[in-house]
């Protein structure tokens, strides 16, 4: 079991820059074409400051802070059991290469379900902007099985 | 992109589905370097074996943006004030994945809520979904 105590921790906040090349990059491997994801003049012309960041992808910017372990080694999980059961995302402010965004991660809450062969670990992330702004909040539901 | 109407919406209006090539081990490659999720269950086979799984399978995360270019398509990323997913199975190297929505409720301010899915060849449900978009 999970320890309990964890709930309402707040896990270290840290500060990623958003490269226009991982964005190029992220396009690649997503599929996507649409140019103003991949071209600065196509942006502009639609409106935009910079390269967009695409909606999913302050996910992966979370995994960038300095120990991506962090949560996993808190609270003692094998990651090899763990599996990613839903992601949530709001959005506030919109957010483009050159950026730099803060995360401030936090457990919201752990529980169980199946008489305990099932925890599950929320946990939400508030993403703020250089100039303060609040961008998006983030929930993430990761799912330990202990079958 | 023309621009949607909020007054002109209608419940069970489709968006323009959107089909994936098969998904590749060279996909998940990318997917990995390019998303900075480096578990190795879903690019090294031998890992993936040695942890009980038959092959390497996809991130869930890969399949939710396919959803997100589905709603990115329809409307500007602006219009876009949630996402969200449940990862219900997962996806298979080789599996086409079809993602589709459809308006489901017009809420206050402009805001209508989009019932999402990402689906398999065979129509397994791989992300249920939803997303909430402001509309002019």
């Amino acid at each position: 079991m999970i320890d309990r105590r964890h709930i309402g921790h707040v896990l270290p906040a840290f500060t990623v820059p958003v490269e226009a090349g991982r964005l190029r990059f992220f396009a690649k491997a997503t599929g996507n074409t649409d140019p103003i994801y991949t071209d600065e003049a196509a942006a502009r012309d639609a409106g935009h400051l910079n390269l967009p960041v695409p909606p999913t992808f302050f996910f992966c910017l979370e995994m960038d802070q300095p120990n991506p372990a962090a949560l996993r080694e808190l609270l003692g999980i094998d990651y090899r059991r763990l599996l990613h059961g839903e992601q949530h995302f709001r959005y506030h402010a919109m957010a483009y290469a050159g950026d730099s965004l803060r995360f401030e991660p936090r457990v919201a809450d752990i529980y169980d379900k199946k008489g305990g062969a099932l925890e599950f670990v929320r946990r939400e992330t508030r993403v703020t902007n250089q100039h303060g702004a609040l961008v998006a909040e983030m929930t993430c539901v990761t799912v330990v099985r202990h079958d | 992109m023309t621009e949607l109407r909020y007054d002109d919406m209608q419940i069970g209006s489709a968006l323009p589905p959107l089909h994936t090539d098969p998904i590749s081990r060279l996909t998940l490659a990318l997917y990995c370097g390019a998303s900075g999720d480096h578990n190795p269950i879903h690019v090294d086979t031998d890992f993936a074996r040695a942890a009980g799984q038959d092959d390497v399978f996809a991130h869930g995360m890969l399949g939710m943006a396919c959803l997100a270019r589905l709603v990115t398509g329809w409307v500007p990323q602006r219009a876009i004030r949630a996402l969200n997913t449940r990862f219900v199975a997962i996806t298979h190297v080789g599996d086409r994945i079809s993602c589709s929505g459809t308006v489901v409720e017009k809420l206050a301010d402009k805001q209508v809520r989009l019932s999402l899915a990402a689906q398999d060849q065979s129509g397994i449900v791989k992300l249920a979904g939803e997303a909430i978009v402001e509309l002019s």
